[in-house]
């Protein structure tokens, strides 16, 4: 599941991007900096070996939420250029369930704009995560 | 009326099911809702947040159910 402007790329992905074409999509001739944030699956999580994690979504409306945050952070700061993409399915160690790219004329709003998107796709995006260890599996974040 | 809600997550395994069909007397609220579900399910209580989400979209606790809304049970997310 995708949606592709010029300004911007959200996609849902089954199996591993193309890491440069997610570079290619950031170039522009104005953009002088360049902000990459990607998410990898550790290894150990809570004293327990991690084999995998499992991403499930509500895609259609993940998708419209990721849009409205892509669309507040480009009314926020002047951004030129937004990726998101996120992973479902098993996604194993080391391997990356979340990728954000963003170029600006500047690095500033470049950086804060990655850290506004990464930050508000944690809180508000229709994805959960359950961990899969040796002995056993749990959704992550769903008890206090 | 019959309403169909879809269930995610952590919310899946509590009902045990993706989808469940309640019959709700018109006019009721979200707040009303999710209090039929944590009486039937208490296991939803434990959750850390549960919000509901009417098309596609999260909605406030006073919003009215409307027949053919399809509701979503949203647990916590954990995306990232």
């Amino acid at each position: 599941m995708r949606i592709s402007t010029d300004l911007y790329h959200i996609e849902l992905c089954a199996t591993p991007w193309d890491s440069l074409w997610f570079e290619r999509f950031l170039d522009h001739p104005e953009g002088g900096g360049r902000v990459i944030f990607t998410g990898h699956v550790r290894e150990e999580l809570h004293q327990r070996q991690v084999i995998y994690l499992e991403f499930e979504a509500f895609a259609p409306m993940a998708m419209k939420e990721m849009e409205k945050i892509v669309l507040t952070t480009a009314k926020r700061w002047p951004v030129i250029k937004v990726i998101l993409l996120h992973r479902l399915g098993r996604v194993h160690v080391g391997e990356m369930p979340v990728a954000i790219g963003v170029t600006a004329h500047h690095r500033h709003d470049a950086f804060s704009a990655a850290q506004y998107l990464i930050d508000t796709l944690k809180e508000n995006v229709p994805i959960w995560k359950k961990e899969h260890y040796q002995d056993g599996s749990s959704w992550v974040s769903a008890h206090p | 009326m019959l309403v169909r809600l879809l269930a995610f997550g952590i919310a899946k395994d509590i009902l045990d099911d993706h989808v469940l069909n309640v019959d709700l007397t018109p006019g009721t609220t979200i707040a009303e809702l999710k209090a039929m579900l944590v009486d039937d399910y208490p296991d939803f209580e434990k959750l850390r947040s549960i919000r509901l989400a009417i098309n596609e979209n999260y909605v406030e606790d006073d919003q009215i159910i409307l027949p053919n809304d399809e509701v979503v049970i949203i647990p916590p997310v954990s995306g990232g």
